[in-house]
């Protein structure tokens, strides 16, 4: 810097800066422009697209059962989530009855992997506010989930675990014991989660009051999951439309009071919490018999379309699917990824808040780049 | 004459190859107990359970490509991590490890100088450290780390206010502004309402020790006050530009201080050389315990809780920083001072 | 099939896309398969030779050889492309839900009802979009605030009505559903809901991304998913699967090189 351009330096004009695509704590390819006055941000440009690798064109090339590879790789974190929404969007389609038993063990995947992403997320947060050491504590609970589904289906992120009308395989034997011991395991160290963090005074501080957004706002700029009702809306698609088998087990849904970024936090948590509640219950309900239904050779839904929803760890995760009716591949595949339309209420909530805040707040949306960008 | 310039010499000598070695393993420390308090092992590759891991290190750190931005102040780049790392050893000049020591018939004292403004002069030769951080970031032509050290060198200057008022309070206690003074004003310490003598300064100010605690997390840019240097906002902090040789002196520079601070607190607070309750009669089989050996483990036990707290807790904002150290340390530390002026007044 | 036989790769004895999933041979024509009746009569770049793009066909059923041991099998007729989605009534056995009736009621002759598998669907026209979309999300029986989806799909044999926009509304009070389908033509302009359900934002981004149809009243209408200067919307029927093919390949360092120009960064 030459001392002739000490003017421009002291002016007050906003200072622009590029955070990523490569970042340490952008949680993936996601690049965001930042006007800030001073330490201020003015505003924020959310620029995404470099993970983009047209899972829905490659959808239209893809008969529907390796459409399942296909949706592993969007949210990478929960892959058993997605597997589970397409198979059931398209078992709509096919208005095909899936056998109770892979209903439950659907629900228990589906349940372990909200406790895979959402211990994921903490340490990650925590990890960007400067807690490092609770990134390692999650990991290693992460760590004997994965060995679950390594057991269970051969893999430890791509899962490819479900098909339409059920599941390929069985559970192996011995594996729900484990399961149990790993719902007591991570209820336990949830406990120590907490004593970290929940009353730690700079987390409090960190967290409190940033990033607030209210119900009414979070609905009208497309928010979904856990952000939602951090804010106080009682939404989530487990309960206002059951699917798998969660009709039949007792939980609750946590809900936020002030929509910042402390009680996101709180309401993942408890959703923890919750998640080792109903895999415990389906556990002890696990009915016995087939776990894939009758299903046609060579799949092909009638002509329509539809939409269906489940609630992801992220939010809710919705499959828009149109059928040709003649085609092995569907005619056209939409996803709905709740990390991409919580991303770009991003702008509004950084808003007036400090640099440090956007990290926290990045944190707190709990976005996969494979999702936001498929 | 000689024999004092020559054994003046050799403590200087001793004491830099000490604290570099010293320097060196403290990261090695640094990144084991990280690694145990995060379940997991750390080094344990380089020498026996990485034993080595600071030789492989200076020796990646010397052979790096030295690289200056275009547009850089070349001087003022290569001289800011020398203006960071030499105040930081210097300082030590006045910090004594016990009372002297025979060697060969020849007594030789454990500090290099007994300063009769010992305090002062560490005070002083500490506040230079700033000038570097600042000069690093500006010379290096960058936003980042101009916006970082900014915010480093207003950190520090803050956390210095609140850091200096206890030592004045420690003054007061003492009497005295050289440090071997003050720890033997600890060993001589009439306790008020009994006759023993002997107290460390941290039962008389443990205030005073709290704040002078939380101001040398803050000096040394450690956690929960490392935002300068929070890779996770802006990439590097001050010293994003530089490598190699240089970024090795800013980071010993920063271990260096980590050690001064320690070192402090441990001849002003922990009562320096002296055994553990020196005013404890029946505890004397402790001295056979030499007193640069206490003086060594308390420095330890102050370092090891700089560690712990790094692993532990989270990272304060920069606003927040700031007004914790304005809003409620300088009060507190102003307060602290008024009443220790009133206690030795009256008792 | 009177297609002209020029553009149609060789097919079934060594399929160059088996449903595996590898990439078509790169000597082949960009697009796998056998071509379709596709030539499609509204789409001005139809019939031509390989530079351009061409639609990319549903795959014949049993396309593999060894799917029949060594039977001879007659070549299988790729299945017409569709004309359009079905759109299939309401059967008579299903009552319809109160917003459906509340809707009926108070836009009467605006919308066709569909339904299929549980699921509601509305197609209005475009110029009562956003008339309707105001009532649904302001009338406190449907109270619709919550707009889940928003996306489009493509039927090129549906001409000049090429697109299908598709509105996926939730309520968040009372747990309705409702899908409202646009039928769009090609060049024509949608208008923006951004200004109903702040939430279409980015959805419409995306589509206009994707399918290349723009809204007005849209406050950031531009790219998000590909790169701001790309040619072509990629998920419309006639972009192919590989990309635009040779054009853009033909020198990866010159387009690197327009790209970076571009985006210069200022990192003083």
């Amino acid at each position: 810097m030459q001392i002739e351009r000490s003017a421009t330096q002291f002016d007050t004009d906003e200072l622009v800066i590029n955070m990523g695509p490569q970042h340490p704590s952008t949680h993936g390819v996601l690049r965001l422009v930042l006007r800030l006055d001073g330490e201020r941000v003015v505003d924020a440009d959310v620029v995404i697209g470099y993970l983009h690798r047209g899972i829905e064109k490659l959808s239209e090339n893809r008969d529907w059962t390796q459409i399942v590879l296909l949706t592993d790789r969007m949210d990478y974190v929960a892959a058993a989530t997605n597997n589970l929404g397409y198979c059931e969007t398209v078992e709509k389609l096919l208005q095909l009855e899936v056998p109770r038993r892979a209903r439950y063990i659907r629900t228990i995947l589906s349940e372990l992997q909200r406790l895979a992403s959402h211990l994921v997320w903490l340490g990650t947060h925590a990890m960007d506010i400067g807690a490092v050491t609770v990134f390692l504590y999650c990991l290693r609970e992460r760590e004997l989930i994965l060995d679950l589904f390594e057991e269970y289906c051969g893999a430890r992120l791509t899962y490819n675990s479900m098909r339409v009308g059920g599941l390929p395989i069985d559970l192996p034997p011995g594996w729900d014991r484990k399961v149990r011991e790993i719902c007591d395991i991570v209820d336990a160290k949830v406990v120590e989660y907490e004593q970290l963090l929940t009353q730690n005074r700079i987390w409090l501080e960190r967290t409190r009051e940033v990033g607030v957004i209210s119900g009414v706002e979070a609905v009208a700029m497309g928010f979904c999951g856990p952000p939602l009702r951090a804010s106080g809306v009682a939404r989530d698609v487990r309960k206002d439309e059951p699917y798998a088998a969660y009709a039949e087990f007792a939980f609750d849904i946590p809900i936020g009071a002030r929509g910042d970024t402390y009680d996101r936090y709180l309401v993942r948590l408890e959703e923890i919490r919750q998640s080792t509640r109903i895999v415990r219950q389906a556990l002890d309900g696990l009915p016995e018999g087939p776990v894939l239904g009758k299903v046609p050779r060579l799949i092909k839904p009638p002509a329509g379309e539809t939409y269906h929803a489940i609630e992801a760890p992220k939010g809710e995760l919705g499959f828009f699917i149109v059928s040709d009716g003649k085609s092995i591949s569907p005619y056209r595949f939409r996803v709905r990824p709740p990390s991409f339309c919580n991303l770009q209420v991003l702008p509004r909530l950084v808003r007036g808040h400090l640099v440090a805040d956007v990290v926290a707040l990045i944190g707190t949306i709990d976005i996969v780049l494979g999702e936001v960008d498929r | 004459m000689i024999d004092t310039v020559i054994v003046t010499l050799v403590q200087i000598a001793v004491l830099l190859v000490g604290l570099l070695a010293a320097v060196a393993y403290l990261v090695l420390l640094e990144r084991k107990v990280q690694a145990w308090v995060q379940v997991r092992l750390g080094p344990m590759r380089v020498g026996y359970h990485g034993i080595l891991q600071p030789v492989a290190d200076i020796l990646k750190l010397v052979i790096k490509e030295d690289i200056t931005p275009a547009r850089a102040d070349k001087w003022i780049y290569t001289l800011s991590p020398i203006i960071v790392l030499v105040p930081a050893l210097i300082v030590f000049a006045v910090i004594p490890f016990g009372t002297s020591v025979t060697l060969l018939g020849v007594t030789i004292p454990l500090y290099i100088s007994d300063l009769n403004v010992g305090l002062l002069y560490i005070t002083a030769v500490a506040s230079l450290g700033v000038y570097g951080l600042i000069l690093g970031g500006w010379s290096s032509n960058s936003k980042y780390p101009l916006l970082a050290s900014l915010r480093a060198s207003a950190q520090l200057i803050s956390y210095e206010v609140a850091v200096t008022m206890t030592l004045v309070s420690m003054i007061l206690m003492a009497g005295t502004l050289s440090m071997v003074g003050i720890v033997e004003a600890q060993r001589a310490f009439q306790l008020p309402f009994s006759g023993r003598t002997g107290l460390w300064f941290i039962f008389a100010q443990p205030v005073a020790f709290f704040i002078y605690f939380v101001g040398g997390l803050a000096e040394t840019n450690r956690a929960p006050f490392d935002l300068p240097e929070a890779e996770q906002e802006l990439v590097g902090g001050f010293h994003t530009e530089y490598s190699g040789m240089r970024f090795a002196l800013f980071f010993l520079a920063e271990y260096a201080n980590m050690i001064v601070i320690s070192a402090v607190a441990t001849t002003l607070f922990l009562g320096g050389w002296l055994r553990p309750f020196p005013n404890v009669a029946w505890l004397g089989f402790l001295d056979w315990v030499p007193g640069w050996a206490w003086f060594i483990v308390k420095t330890f036990a102050f370092l090891w809780v700089f560690l712990w707290v790094r692993a532990t807790l989270p990272r304060y904002r920069y606003d927040q920083l700031m007004r914790l150290g304005w809003k409620f340390l300088i009060p507190l530390a102003i307060a602290n001072v008024m009443v220790t002026a009133a206690l030795v007044v009256l008792l | 099939m009177d297609q002209p036989a020029a553009p149609k790769p060789p097919s079934a004895p060594s399929p160059p896309a088996e449903p595996a999933g590898a990439p078509p041979a790169p000597t082949a024509a960009p697009a796998p398969a056998p071509a379709t009746a596709a030539a499609a009569p509204s789409t001005p770049v139809a019939a031509d030779a390989a530079p351009t793009p061409r639609p990319a066909p549903a795959r014949p059923p049993a396309a593999r050889p060894e799917a029949k041991a060594g039977a001879a099998r007659p070549e299988p007729k790729a299945p017409p492309p569709p004309p359009g989605p079905p759109d299939p009534p309401p059967p008579a056995d299903v009552a319809a839900p109160s917003f459906i009736t509340a809707l009926q009621a108070a836009f009467p002759g605006v919308g066709t009802v569909t339904y299929w598998v549980g699921d509601w669907t509305v197609i209005v026209p475009a110029d009562r979009l956003i008339e309707v979309g105001r009532w649904l999300r302001d009338t406190s029986e449907t109270a619709f605030d919550y707009c889940a989806d928003l996306t489009a799909v493509d039927w090129p044999m549906r001409a000049p009505e090429r697109f299908d926009l598709v509105y996926c509304l939730y309520s968040v009070p009372h747990r309705f559903r409702l899908r409202l389908k646009v039928r769009l033509a090609d060049q024509a302009e949608a208008p923006s809901v951004t200004g109903l359900w702040p939430a279409a934002n980015w959805f419409e981004r995306e589509v206009f991304d994707m399918f290349g149809i723009r809204f007005t009243g849209h406050p950031d209408l531009r790219r998000i998913l590909m790169p701001e200067e790309w040619q072509g919307h990629p998920q419309r029927k006639d972009y192919p699967l590989e990309g635009p093919g040779e054009l853009l390949l033909e020198d990866p360092q010159e387009w690197l090189k327009l790209r970076n120009a571009a985006r210069e960064a200022d990192f003083d």
